[in-house]
């Protein structure tokens, strides 16, 4: 097996702006980028060890019903070919807890079954010693089925109602004698399709088994301890001898946290063959080996006094989800907290379809709860003849009436009045279809966006070493937005040591424990951690420093013992370990006082998402806010839409690395004009699939659809929040993108559309 | 693994006998041939690769006409200046098309002989159904998602259309296609689907597309290619229009114009009647809008697309508009 400073030889790259002296809170280029745009990162699917063989799936073309029987006669004669695993004969495994840390079933597991529940279910994997030699094989597997009816989404009529969710029940008042009270109401219903994360790095996994009960997991991962434990109880092996390794990930949006049934596969291919395994899901598959958002509906009802406040919000929502088990994509969540009501129902139902299980996907509830919401307060400024803005501001919500508590910190008024400022809002004609370049109608439409501050405890290791370096080690992962950089950001703060200096060594499960990234609590959950660690080591160097008898700086005080610039005292901080006769100081620390719902079982708090703090849990209500401001250009002959600017205001608290936050700010935002416009997946009813299933046909913003993005941060430090006084920056930014490129169609064309994506057809249609 | 035989042609006449030879396809920039290989539609048995052919990817001007050579690439025939200055409407066609990747990449002659988006087509795993790829077999798009497929030039046994830009651009200029010593006219090269949808070029098995001749004329030099998709870039045309037009001395009375729709037929699709309705009559907003509206005549709607009857109208009339005379209302 590969030594573990093979793997995370990019990590150390030692790089910064050493010069301010205000680590935390620079403006400092993400460390690993030089790296990744040189090629030299070297991410999971890239190990490459030795005798590696290629396994690859083949799919159900149907959408309902059985396997009758699979013909691999053919296969197992082509060249290469060392395993064919299918329903007969793929080896049963113990059933996974799931992310609850319930265990489903005490039955067993099987990673490929006869019950069909959904078009491209995998149904056999052929494993040979090149890819091309599987991808031919599994071309000649052939899969005999016995069809049964199928529901291929929530618009299917054979859909039905599906079943409420009782605990999404939010209520409080009247909401429907309060509406029907109501002098001015609107009712309308509010859709968005099947949408996928589509990463540009694909999923997949390298398996190598070292013996009969460790097995080493390369694969790229938004939660180490959570696919670690699902993998060691697959294979029934301790969690210490499983080792997942992802140090980099291109992309995962939310698609990367779980470990999916292809892993099992190539994990069991990688045993019964003793040899490593790789597998990487095609492009195609990335739209069926796991689920995106959920197709999702809500009927929204509002109830207002001509005057445009809030009496009523009346809300009743539907996510698919698949047949084969349970997603709630929760509509209820921005739209319970948004504006102040004195009267809220909303109720939530899933129906399920025959597709994949849908997933999380950036934002996953707060999304499409913030397109209904958005879109239809909009409505209702229209209806009654207020300003769009003024109607957010004459609703604003002072605390948080579902959990009747004060928000930890709110700067949402700050928000809107930043982003219409610089946006020119006071500018902007009120009359649909009144502002026009040629043949391009102008709207201009605003919305606002929410996400909540979830906690759980992490940890980390902080070294001092003899050379002055200092070491940052964790079990968290960087996606993308920036964990190695402001992990190093951390210690070279607490440490007083320029960022350089900081080697930082991420997504490694024999590091300490960290919680999922995803849910925008990664980076401020890790910072403090760090911080903790960094501080509990200075503190060490301190100690040792007065007290250790072969220290040169005995006779100082600690209020005379300056720790800066790599020194303690007048001593470099390695010549001082050196004189007391240590090569390092190694310091590991946790935050389960501050994050933590219990001490007692860290394996649980950190494998399964239940050890985590709630969003309300000391008394304060904490979220991330945004307001998006944005302008858009129709053409009133061939419907089609372009963003031609956009300005967006963020309260995410304090902002550890501006320019690192503003990359995710712009990134979501460019996702949610990509929800707005082009996202969906198209679905053959006749057959239950997903037929744009490729990067040609599902459409994703390109450089061109793009505008020039000005965000603006309104946060101030919220100690409420977090340790450290940040709050979530990476969900939040798609949040609200929608509605907001909806309002301004609308503004630009009198045209209201309430189904995702806003397509030509649907505004000349 | 599936294997093939590589063969690097030597001369256009080894190219052709090699292409000649059943289950041989030509190579030239790959962006199509292993699209398609790769999701299991075509299964070459020899790939012959004519990219190292000479000769082959000139741009030559001469007063009459410009001769396109097969292999230029479409990023260098969308660049050149001769091109731009008396053919814009074909720069323009292949600046809207695909990404800068695949136009450095791509040939004039393999963008010709691309194969069309229908989603069922390029899905044989999922969809066994689909006449141009197996005949007799049926077609699975009908009935099913029709959003993209055409409106113009359908049969029973396909609906699919063709995709490409730069042929509309061709077919509306009187392009030629020259296939070594014979000649076709754009039009006639691209051929209806009728009840052999698998046939799409009028090309032989052993012949290879050498060139592309484009003549002169007032109309190409006034020529324009406006594409319309949902996305801004990077997307085949919801609806386009290939237009060049003639003014007389008085600049405000059509002498000659050509139209060709894209992304809603077949094949792509030269409007004759369009342009009778408008030669010879001053260009006015209600002239343009009653020929616009002949653009799609004899079209048949097959499930969800609709949207680009209406579309294509307005497109071609917003061509003709683009390509006016300042100073005409
Ligand atoms: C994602 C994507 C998006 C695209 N978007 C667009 C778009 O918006 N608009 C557009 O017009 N096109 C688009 N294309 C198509 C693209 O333009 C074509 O793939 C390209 O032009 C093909 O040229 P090539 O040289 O790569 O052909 P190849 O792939 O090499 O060949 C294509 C076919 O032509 C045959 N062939 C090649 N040369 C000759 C010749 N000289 N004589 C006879 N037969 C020959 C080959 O045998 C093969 O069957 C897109 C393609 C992709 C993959
Ligand atoms: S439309 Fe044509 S290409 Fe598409 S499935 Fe039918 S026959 Fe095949």
């Amino acid at each position: 097996m590969t030594p573990r400073s093979d793997v995370l030889t990019e990590s150390r790259t030692k790089r910064g702006d050493a010069g301010d002296g205000r680590a935390l809170g620079a403006r400092i280029t993400r460390v690993d980028g030089l790296a990744k745009v040189r090629g030299a990162a070297t991410y999971s699917l890239e190990h490459r060890p030795a005798d590696l063989a290629h396994a690859v799936l083949v799919g159900s073309t149907i959408a309902a019903g059985r396997v009758r029987r699979v013909d691999q006669s053919e296969a197992e004669k082509a060249p290469g070919v060392r395993l064919i695993l299918t329903p007969d004969t793929i080896p049963a495994l113990k059933t996974a807890s799931n992310w609850l840390g319930e265990r489903p079933s005490e039955g067993p597991y099987h990673a490929l079954t006869h019950e069909i529940g959904f078009q491209g279910q995998h149904v056999a994997a052929v494993v040979a010693d090149t890819l091309e030699q599987a991808v031919e094989a599994a071309r000649l597997v052939t899969i005999e089925y016995d069809v049964a009816p199928a529901v291929a989404d929530l618009r299917d009529s054979r859909a039905g109602a599906g079943t409420e969710v009782e605990a999404m029940t939010i209520a409080w008042g009247d909401a429907e004698a309060a509406l029907e009270a109501a002098p001015a109401k609107i009712r309308r219903e509010y859709t968005t399709p099947r949408e996928y994360n589509v990463p540009i790095e694909p999923h997949g996994l390298i398996a190598e088994w070292q013996d009969e009960d460790h097995l080493t997991i390369w694969e790229p991962s938004q939660w180490i301890a959570g696919m670690a434990r699902t993998y060691a109880e697959w294979f029934e092996i301790p969690y210490e001898n499983l080792r997942m390794i992802s140090p980099y990930i291109g992309g995962g949006f939310g698609s990367k946290a779980l470990a999916y049934s292809y892993g099992a596969i190539a994990a069991q291919a990688a045993k019964l063959l003793g040899r490593p395994v790789k597998l990487a899901v095609t492009r195609p598959q990335t739209f069926t080996a796991y689920g995106g958002r959920a197709e999702t509906r809500q009927e929204i009802a509002l109830g207002a006094t001509l005057e445009g406040k809030l009496l009523a919000i009346h809300h009743r929502a539907a996510n698919e989800t698949s047949t084969t088990g349970t997603w709630v994509e929760r509509c209820g969540g921005t739209i319970a907290i948004m504006y102040a009501t004195p009267n809220f129902s909303s109720k939530h139902r899933v129906v399920p379809v025959n597709t994949v299980l849908p997933s999380a996907f950036r934002a996953p509830g707060e999304n499409p709860s913030a397109w209904g919401i958005e879109s239809a307060i909009d409505e209702l400024a229209y209806e009654i003849g207020l300003d769009p803005l003024a109607i957010r501001l004459l609703n604003y919500a002072e605390h948080d009436h579902q959990a009747n508590l004060p928000w930890s910190s709110r700067q949402l008024r700050e928000a809107f009045a930043a982003g219409a400022e610089r946006f020119g809002w006071s500018k902007r004609s009120p009359a649909p279809r009144s502002m026009r370049a040629g043949s391009q109608l102008i709207g201009w439409g605003v919305a606002a966006g929410t996400y909540p501050m979830r906690r759980t405890p992490g940890q980390a290791i902080v070294r001092l070493l003899a050379d002055g370096a200092v070491e940052v080690l964790s079990a968290a992962i960087d996606m993308g937005q920036g964990t190695y950089t402001i992990l190093a950001q951390t210690a070279a703060e607490a440490l007083a040591v320029p960022v350089e200096r900081v080697a930082v060594r991420l997504g490694d499960s024999s590091m300490p424990w960290a919680p999922v990234g995803g849910g925008s609590q990664l980076a401020n959950l890790m910072v403090g951690a760090v911080h903790k660690a960094a501080l509990a080591a200075r503190d060490e160097l301190i100690g040792l420093a007065l007290n250790d008898p072969k220290s040169p700086l005995r006779h100082l005080q600690a209020n005379t013992l300056p720790v800066g610039d790599g020194r303690i005292g007048d001593l470099e901080i390695g010549a001082f370990l050196a004189a007391i006769g240590r090569d390092h100081i190694e310091v590991l620390r946790d935050t389960f006082a501050e994050n933590g719902k219990s001490a007692d079982d860290p394996f649980k708090t950190y494998t399964t998402i239940t050890g985590g703090r709630t969003t309300t849990d000391n008394g304060y209500s904490a979220h991330s806010w945004c307001a998006h401001f944005i302008e858009v250009r129709v053409d009133e002959d061939f419907g089609t839409v372009r963003v031609s600017r956009v300005v967006s205001a963020f309260d995410c608290g304090r902002i550890f690395n501006p320019k690192l936050a503003e990359s995710q700010w712009k990134g979501g935002i460019i996702q949610g004009i990509g929800q707005a416009l082009l996202e969906e997946g198209v679905v053959d009813r006749r057959h239950g699939r997903v037929i744009n299933n490729n990067l040609g046909d599902y459409l994703i913003p390109t450089n061109a659809d793009v505008p020039d993005i000005e965000v603006i941060s309104v946060g101030v430090p919220d100690f409420h929040a977090t340790m450290l006084g940040g709050k979530g920056v990476g969900e939040v930014p798609i949040v609200g993108v929608a509605p907001a490129i909806a309002n301004a169609v609308f503004h630009a064309t009198g045209k209201r559309i309430r189904d995702l994506p806003i397509t030509l057809d649907k505004l000349i249609g | 693994m599936r294997n093939f035989a590589y063969r690097r042609a030597g001369s256009v006449d080894d190219a052709r006998r090699a292409a000649a030879e059943a289950g041989a396809m030509l190579l030239a920039g790959g962006t199509t041939l292993l699209d398609l290989a790769k999701c299991g539609v075509a299964a070459p048995e020899t790939v012959v690769d004519i990219t190292h052919l000479r000769g082959l990817d000139t741009i030559a001007h001469d007063p009459s006409g410009v001769t396109i050579g097969a292999l230029a690439k479409m990023s260098a025939v969308a660049t050149d200046r001769g091109i731009c200055a008396h053919y814009p409407a074909v720069s323009e066609a292949l600046w809207q098309a695909a990404s800068a990747q695949l136009r450095n990449m791509a040939t004039i002659g393999g963008n010709l002989m691309q194969r069309t988006r229908c989603a069922y087509f390029r899905d044989p795993v999922a969809f066994p159904a689909c006449n141009k790829r197996n005949p007799g077999s049926g077609c699975a798009a009908i009935g099913g998602v029709t959003r993209n497929h055409a409106v113009l030039g359908t049969s029973q046994s396909c609906i699919a259309t063709n995709p490409g830009d730069l042929a509309v651009a061709l077919v509306a200029l009187d392009a030629e296609i020259v296939l070594g010593e014979r000649r076709v006219a754009a039009d006639a090269f691209f051929l209806l689907p009728g009840a052999t949808p698998q046939r799409e070029h009028a090309i032989e098995p052993g012949e290879i597309i050498t060139a592309i001749r484009i003549p002169v004329s007032a109309a190409a030099c006034n020529s324009t290619y406006l594409k319309v998709r949902g996305r801004q870039s990077y997307e085949f045309a919801a609806a386009s229009a290939a237009v060049g037009m003639e003014f007389e001395a008085d600049g405000r009375t059509i002498r000659d114009i050509r139209v060709a729709l894209g992304g809603v037929a077949t094949k792509p699709w030269r409007v004759h009647a369009v342009e009778a309705v408008l030669k010879g009559q001053e260009l006015s907003p209600e002239a343009i809008d009653r020929a616009a509206a002949l653009a799609t005549e004899g079209a048949v709607i097959h499930g969800d697309n609709r949207t680009k009857i209406s579309l294509v109208q307005r497109v071609v009339a917003r061509a003709i508009i683009n390509r006016k005379p300042r100073g005409i209302a």
